[in-house]
């Protein structure tokens, strides 16, 4: 192990810098948010991942974010185990009917403020599921959601732009 | 073909003594009933049979009866068309949530339960684990899946080929790319075309790097879930290299809808395929440093070795296949024991190791990372020239066709019926149906803590199976 460790040290490190997103990108993905929630959260944002019946494609490059390229964390950026923890509900997949209740609880349990992320085709438009008798569809059908970021499944860049300009907006005042 | 009563409870003895091998069970609807679909192969070929029960009454005699590894596909298919198994060892409901689900009793002094989801702690797909447990020690372990059901085999029917194939590539994400060569091939044979041989080539090469990826992820998860997190991190980045080089190369990280019934979509261009070989080199060989890593830290040792047991007799009885299977001595893999094209032209030992715990099955994937490497190069160094795609023929005819694909989690079966170019009825059976109840079987006596680490050591999929 130690040889492993001190080559680590020596190898420097693998986290690549993130390109930001543009403005106008931003502001497309975000929607009207209070100042008072703003200030409150700042630029961190503790995330609870919700699977609504994904295929699981989007949680690999979710679960991708955490390794040594990408590193969320150096961004304030965090996935927590428990709804109560959580600034952030991030869903993927198109809402099984199944899963329906599930997402009701995960969200009454989340204190305020709390804001809604969509992540992938799926959860912003059902996807090919749109048609399901088994599926709801789209996550706003039952939930207000602030960002969406589609892709199927976005890739993990794309993610952290997202999260980043989505975090960014809520530090500024105003 | 069509089945008697007479020949049905014949198989179902014939699969109740491990003379075949149970694949599947689904069912559709016709005018007069239902027919009832079973597949299976013998023990040690993929020559898949398919046996077709017609009922007009709703009723059809049990599988799980006679063999339980049947249970959750036909409670699955009783919920989805409203049969009735008749003799149904476990009628309850599987899919249907509009009632209070009864958990299998568990009775002693001091025994509770501890309930699990559907949403968990981690970024991972949703189901309910019911443990029923004394002290640390597991008793009993009861999954309840079901939440991921999206209905997609239902969406497939009667849509044309194309949009079929994209809805199969959705089944599993971590196995869309073994998912869409299943498919494929199944749509091949009932159309009686082939892929060309480049494409062949080229499929294989991408099965290879999905197998690559996921066995460079869940090591790491393993590790992980074992609290060596350094492990999770180095592993993390391998498998990110992995998905980079497939975006590079074919147009997308995981590699969705690079396979289509006829081909391929992307082309490998030769400095790509130089570029495979040089990451290759380079994964390989920080591989071999990681693997030096995992046998030295004895602390992860203790978690990793006899955790999580599986007795292979009950991989044998549930036909479990994979790494699953093999790290419990079961001796299959579709690659050679169902060949298909490039495999069928290749060497391949298959390994298989007899310790049936975390270890072996984390070993068993470190070896095939191995293979999955000299495969790929095998197959870029033999790289046949010429067409990436067979146009796909419209048949008015009315034609069946099956395939066994080796995903990296095992066998993945794909039956179609195709009529006028359309999708008539689809059967995709992931892996993950027998590595539930293995799964089940395996964490008997275990500690709670140790779950995570076990239930990763076998990962089934929860939306392969919830369909």
């Amino acid at each position: 192990m130690r040889r492993t460790l001190i080559e680590n040290l020596f190898r420097g490190k693998l986290t690549e810098p993130v390109r930001p997103a543009s403005d106008a990108d931003i502001a497309t993905l975000v929607s009207t948010l209070t100042r008072t929630a703003r200030q409150r959260l700042g630029r961190s944002l503790a995330i609870r991942a919700l699977d609504a019946g994904s295929c699981n494609g989007c949680e690999l490059e979710m679960i991708a974010l955490a390794n040594p390229y990408y590193d969320l964390e150096r961004f304030g950026l965090k996935f927590v185990a428990s709804p109560r923890h959580a600034d952030v509900l991030m869903i993927t997949g198109p809402l099984t009917r199944a899963m329906h209740d599930a997402l009701r609880l995960t969200d009454e349990a989340m204190p305020a403020p709390k804001f809604v992320v969509a992540v992938g085709d799926c959860a912003c438009s059902g996807g090919l599921f749109a048609n399901s008798p088994a599926c709801i569809g789209a996550a706003e059908q039952v939930i207000k959601v602030d960002l969406r970021i589609p892709g199927c499944p976005p890739d993990p860049m794309t993610l952290l732009q997202a999260l980043i300009g989505f975090a960014n907006t809520l530090g500024r005042s105003g | 073909m069509n089945a008697t009563i007479t020949l049905w409870h014949q198989v179902c003895s014939d699969l109740a003594e491990n003379r075949c091998v149970f694949i599947a069970l689904w069912a559709e609807h016709h005018a007069d009933g239902a027919v009832v679909h079973l597949a299976l192969r013998p023990p040690s070929t993929g020559d898949v049979q398919v046996l077709d029960l017609t009922s007009t009454d709703r009723h059809f005699p049990s599988i799980a009866r006679h063999h339980p590894a049947a249970s959750l596909m036909e409670r699955a298919l009783c919920d989805m068309h409203g049969l009735i198994a008749d003799g149904s060892p476990d009628p309850r409901p599987w899919l249907d949530y509009s009632a209070p689900y009864p958990f299998k009793p568990v009775d002693g002094h001091g025994i509770h339960q501890i309930p699990v989801g559907p949403v968990h702690a981690g970024i991972i797909e949703p189901g309910h684990f019911r443990f029923s447990v004394n002290g640390e020690t597991i008793i009993r372990l009861e999954a309840r899946l079901g939440y991921t059901h999206k209905g997609t085999l239902g969406l497939m029917r009667g849509r044309p080929i194309a949009d079929a194939a994209k809805l199969a590539g959705r089944i599993s994400g971590d196995s869309t790319l073994a998912y869409s060569f299943a498919f494929a091939r199944a749509v091949e044979q009932a159309l009686f075309i082939t892929a060309p041989p480049r494409a062949a080539a080229l499929r294989a090469i991408m099965a290879e790097l999905e197998r690559l990826a996921n066995h460079f992820g869940d090591i790491g998860a393993i590790c992980n879930d074992g609290g060596f997190p350094l492990m999770n991190m180095l592993s993390g980045a391998l498998r990110e290299r992995v998905l980079r080089l497939a975006a590079t190369c074919f147009g997308h990280r995981l590699m969705m809808d690079r396979i289509i019934p006829g081909g391929v979509t992307t082309d490998l261009t030769a400095e790509h395929a130089q570029q495979i070989l040089a990451t290759l080199t380079l994964l390989l060989n920080q591989w071999a440093r990681l693997f030096e890593l995992y046998e030295k830290t004895a602390s992860l040792q203790d978690r990793v070795v006899s955790a999580g047991w599986l007795d292979p007799v009950i991989a044998q009885r549930l036909g479990c296949g994979g790494y699953v299977g093999r790290a419990s001595g079961q001796d299959f893999d579709a690659r050679r024991d169902a060949p298909y094209p490039p495999y069928d032209t290749l060497a391949l030992t298959i390994p298989t190791l007899k310790a049936s715990d975390v270890d072996a099955r984390l070993r068993l994937r470190m070896t095939e990372i191995q293979q999955s490497a000299a495969l790929i190069r095998t197959l870029l160094a033999t790289l046949p020239t010429g067409a990436i795609h067979t146009p796909v023929p419209d048949c008015a005819t009315t034609d069946v066709g099956h395939a066994l694909v080796e995903g990296f989690r095992g066998d993945i079966f794909a039956h179609v019926r195709v009529h006028n170019g359309q999708i008539a009825d689809v059967m995709l059976r992931d892996p993950s149906w027998f590595f539930w109840p293995a799964l089940e079987a395996a964490i008997e006596g275990n500690i709670v803590a140790d779950f995570p680490l076990c239930n990763k050591s076998f990962n089934p999929s929860y939306s392969g199976c919830d369909l």
